[in-house]
């Protein structure tokens, strides 16, 4: 019985997690292929809506969340993500700086 | 049911085994190092993105339809394989956590033949590697996400056979449980790529 009710929670996260994803990407390919912005703000939006659904993918697949159970691996994951920001928004800065100086 | 000693979907607590915590901890471990070889292909896909040297640029080569109906293989993909996962960890029939693993298997093996059709599109369009700094990057990135894809699908055969030889053990059981984070990540992976290659290349 309680397996039961466990097994429709899960199910529904997964079903959740599929309509956003879908909404979500849906959303950014409706804005590419009808450019209702400028290209600038379309970037952005991009940007915003795949922030969103990675969120949302880490959340309802990946079964991420802030419970205190394990934290070990969400530090984990949190410095990661320290580590990708600091190289790939340092590289860009270093390249596209040099790349600016070289003009 | 706070019996959660990992992120990702964990067994029934009375599944779990001392070494469960370990093995999943560790393939966390080995997702988030491919996490950072993804994050430095993107960076340098992003600074050579804009040197086509005058071949064929970004919104000459890449198409929308395609890169949807991909997207759409692969999300499908991913909330089938989530169908498989509570199969195994409720203990519903073996024939229906095949099934599911078999759709899985299939939607991803579509998702490699759309991508292998555009990467030929590419080239008949002269978009090959050699060719400029932008698709060098481009075919470093995109093909490291296809190879993934490629992987998982062997290793969805692997686990194919293995619960036809072993049965639902606690390693089988686990082993399916890293290939369902392998195969989410590599979801995630694709938004990534969908946003940031295909849809910044055709504003």
């Amino acid at each position: 019985m309680e397996d039961r009710q466990a097994f429709g929670r899960e199910l529904r996260r997964y079903v959740i997690g599929l309509v956003l994803a879908l909404v979500l990407s849906g959303a950014a390919f409706a804005l590419v292929a009808w450019a209702p912005l400028p290209p600038d703000g379309l970037l952005g939006a991009i940007a915003g809506l795949a922030l969103l659904q990675v969120m949302a993918h880490f959340r309802f697949f990946l079964h991420i969340d802030l419970k205190q159970s394990h934290r070990d691996d969400l530090q984990l994951i949190l410095f990661t993500g320290l580590i990708i920001g600091l190289m790939v928004a340092g590289s860009l800065w270093i390249i596209f700086n040099q790349n600016q100086r070289m003009m | 049911m706070s019996g959660r000693i990992h992120p990702g979907i964990n067994l029934r607590a009375g599944d779990q085994q001392p070494t469960t915590e370990g093995v999943m901890f560790g393939f966390w471990v080995f997702m988030m190092s491919d996490a950072v070889l993804f994050a430095l292909l993107f960076a340098v896909y992003a600074s050579l993105s804009g040197n086509t040297a005058g071949g064929p640029e970004a919104g000459q080569v890449f198409k929308l339809v395609p890169a949807a109906l991909e997207t759409g293989t692969l999300l499908l993909s991913s909330s089938t394989f989530g169908l498989a996962s509570l199969a195994m960890k409720y203990r519903q029939s073996m024939a229906w956590l095949q099934g599911m693993l078999a759709v899985t298997l299939v939607l991803g093996m579509i998702f490699l033949g759309l991508e292998i059709h555009d990467f030929m599109d590419m080239a008949r369009q002269g978009a090959v590697p050699q060719v400029s700094g932008f698709l060098s990057a481009f075919f470093a990135l995109v093909p490291t996400h296809f190879l993934h894809v490629a992987f998982g699908c062997v290793w969805i055969v692997v686990m194919m056979l293995q619960l036809r030889v072993f049965g639902l053990t606690h390693t089988t059981r686990t082993r399916l449980l890293r290939l369902g984070l392998f195969w989410h990540f590599l979801d995630i992976v694709w938004v990534m790529l969908f946003s940031f290659v295909f849809l910044r290349g055709l504003l």
